[in-house]
């Protein structure tokens, strides 16, 4: 049988958008599976139990039933390296809000019959859990950090983790700052580049998708924001969003809130 | 052929369907040649993002919605933006409109592709997955792939990246594509033009079984193009409304026995996506598409199921025939939004994501923020169809085949109308099965 190192994809709660960014690199995807042995992926109609022994498991999706933390866990136990993949594995992604939340009284206003669903109350980062060997944030994730991740430990070397900001990315492709020229609530200057500066790039501000990037000032930032003539509650929403969950960005948001957030 | 008894237990569980997006398991029991349970079980998680989105700024319903479904992004931010302009009274502007179809058609072509190449052939070419299948059929495999690739360009064209892309926003695009992006895209899609009709002579001609059923059509119809942004409501059986009125005609509830919501139209259950379009809004299509329909020996309306992927092969082609047409003449507008000035109401929009009509309804507030939202996707509005047709085809097919052979024909049911699972807004989990 083939020597190649194997690798499982698995999906928790999500909404699939980094496993088809992943299906979405064409003719790289055949070029990968040379590389290694695509052993588990249901979308392509791969489907091994969690027992089985793997090289590499990648998890997208947040943690948000009992059974999904049994799941991760044979998950784990089976796997040499597990890589988060995405903002709701990495951080809970954007329905951790629920954690802030009477999420009782949301399932009853959503659903008729709320009894039926098992949930927990939380939408927990796969590392509340487990040992995560290797993060990759984004919603969705760079396709291109993703490759690197899989060379790198096939070498035997931890990937590298850049936490630069979006603005330096910014910087180097010679875009014009759209906070500073046009006092646009870019929140570039708080979240970690690997997107290559994607909004700012289409004029669009930053909304934080790839999660905090490293030596951030929350505190001056959201002023900032606030200067620009957001309100306190608009801030506390600014950094509430794809990558809420995250801890900077949490504790940014208790910063701005004018009523305690709810925790625990 | 048949050999066994009808009347034996049959207990079959699929407990994690493959080949579809999103996560889901069959299960289907019958005691005594009666079927006691047939259903697809979706074990999506809710996400509650109806409820996420309540309390948002306007702007930032385009990120969160896309966040619902990363096979349709362009679905959800498109319905939800049209749905807040109607409340600020925005009239689309030609150059909008048609960029919005240019990236609409990146949506279907990439998913439409996608499906047929990984999920739906190697159903009817009789392999396990697509990477098997890949092995026997390399350049169909790499044709699927560049057509798939081609949709995720026209997507990045205009939105920067195919998974939630950043580029709509509330009155158009936050930026025009400058000129030669245009062109090198045109250059591709000329060269895509060939292996286009290829693929669908070659989608068409895989052995699709015949199963003839009774359902009621729904599509958006325009009076001029193919619906899909913009247009009324309309059935085979007489239904022609506006979007506002969806909430008088189309009901969800709740049903014992299974875990997703269910809609029904006046009563009933209808069905919707590619073959649903392609009966409706034939007429509609470019005479060069409607000529291959005929090349390739197809006629609309259909009642034959299966007959969804020749819809969507069909569908495959006039993304790339209209998307040229528009691009051919493409001129840089003096800007790629319009103005307007948020205020207060309710708006409704649909459109027609790759799977079907989905339909937003949006309550703003005076501070433009979201009062309450809802979003219907294609896969829940098509729950009771499917289920109906599940049982008919079983019936049909007889329960005296093999449990193998029953759940290969369930599989193949399930997996023609290209469900989306990870649309996990109204659905909800009522057993995991994996064990
Ligand atoms: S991180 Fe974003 S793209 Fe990836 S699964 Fe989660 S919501 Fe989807
Ligand atoms: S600029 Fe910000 S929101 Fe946009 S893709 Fe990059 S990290 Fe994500």
């Amino acid at each position: 049988m083939s020597a190649k190192p194997r690798v499982a994809i698995h999906k928790f709660a999500s909404c699939s958008g980094c496993q088809l960014a992943f299906v979405n690199m064409g003719a790289e995807l055949i070029e990968l599976t040379k590389l290694v042995d695509i052993a588990h992926m249901a979308e392509v109609g791969h489907v091994l139990s969690e027992d089985e022994d793997m090289d590499i498991a990648f998890v997208e999706g947040s943690i948000t039933t009992p059974h999904d933390v049994e799941r991760l866990k044979k998950i784990r136990e089976h796997s040499r390296f597990l890589i988060t993949m995405g903002a709701c594995a990495t951080s809970g992604g954007i329905q951790a809000l629920r954690n802030n939340a009477d999420t009782a009284e949301w399932m009853r206003s959503v659903y008729a019959k709320p009894e039926f669903i098992h949930s927990l109350s939380s939408s927990g980062a796969i590392a509340n859990y487990v040992k995560v060997d290797f993060e990759l944030w984004g919603c969705p994730v760079s396709v291109r950090q993703m490759l690197a991740a899989v060379r790198a430990f096939l070498f035997g070397v931890t990937p590298p983790n850049l936490r630069e900001k979006v603005c330096q990315e910014c910087k180097r492709r010679g875009n014009n700052c759209i906070l500073v020229t046009q006092g646009a609530a870019c929140m570039g200057p708080v979240t970690r580049t690997g997107c290559g500066a994607l909004c700012p790039s289409f004029g669009a501000p930053c909304y934080t998708c790839y999660g905090p990037a490293e030596n951030i000032n929350v505190g001056s930032f959201g002023r900032r924001l606030m200067g620009l003539g957001l309100s306190q509650e608009q801030v506390l929403r600014k950094f509430a969003s794809i990558n809420n969950a995250a801890p900077a960005f949490s504790d940014a948001a208790k910063l701005f809130c004018s009523e305690p957030w709810m925790e625990e | 052929m048949s050999t066994l008894n009808p009347k034996r237990d049959i207990d079959i569980q699929v407990p994690l369907l493959t080949r579809v997006e999103g996560e889901g398991s069959l299960e289907f029991t019958a005691r005594d040649g009666r079927i006691e349970q047939l259903q697809l079980r979706i074990f999506e998680p809710p996400r509650l993002f109806e409820k996420f989105l309540e309390g948002q700024d306007y702007t930032e319903v385009p990120h969160i919605a896309a966040r619902v479904c990363g096979v349709c992004p362009i679905a959800y931010q498109m319905t939800s933006i049209r749905a807040m302009e109607h409340i600020f009274g925005v009239l689309e502007d030609p150059w909008v409109h048609a960029m919005r179809r240019v990236i609409y058609y990146g949506e279907w072509l990439q998913s439409h592709a996608l499906h047929i190449n990984l999920f739906a052939a190697p159903d009817f070419l009789g392999y396990a997955d697509a990477l098997q299948m890949a092995t026997r059929y390399p350049e169909e495999v790499k044709r699927g792939m560049l057509l798939q690739g081609l949709g995720n360009d026209m997507l990045r064209l205009l939105g920067g990246r195919s998974v939630h892309p950043i580029g709509l926003r509330v009155g158009g695009f936050h930026r025009a594509p400058p000129k030669h992006e245009v062109a090198d895209l045109v250059d591709k899609l000329l060269a895509a033009r060939d292996a286009v009709r290829e693929f669908a002579a070659w989608a068409v001609s895989l052995p699709r079984p015949v199963d003839e059923q009774d359902f009621v059509s729904v599509a958006i119809r325009h009076p001029q193009e193919y619906g899909i942004n913009e247009g009324q409501l309309v059935s085979d059986k007489g239904l022609d409304i506006p979007f506002d009125r969806y909430p008088t005609h189309f009901r969800e509830h709740q049903v014992e026995h299974s875990t997703a919501h269910y809609s029904m139209m006046d009563g009933g259950s209808y069905f919707l996506g590619p073959l649903a379009r392609v009966n409706l809004n034939f007429d509609r299509l470019p005479q060069e598409v409607q000529n291959l329909a005929h090349d390739l020996g197809l006629s609309f309306p259909s009642r034959n199921m299966f007959m969804n992927v020749a819809a969507r092969a069909l569908e495959c082609h006039l993304a790339i025939v209209e998307t040229l047409d528009i691009l051919q003449h493409y001129k840089l507008p003096t800007r790629p939004w319009q103005d307007y000035t948020p205020r207060p109401g309710i708006g409704h929009h649909c459109t027609e994501a790759p799977r079907g009509m989905i339909y937003h309804r949006f309550e703003i507030d005076r501070d433009g923020r979201v009062k309450t939202a809802s979003m219907i996707p294609p896969t829940s509005q098509n729950q009771a169809r499917l289920e109906q047709n599940l049982h008919s085809a079983v019936e049909h097919f007889g329960l005296d085949h093999t449990d193998e052979a029953l759940r290969e024909l369930c599989e193949k049911v399930i997996r023609n109308y290209d469900p989306c699972l990870s649309c996990s807004t109204h659905f909800l989990k009522l057993k995991v099965n994996r064990e």
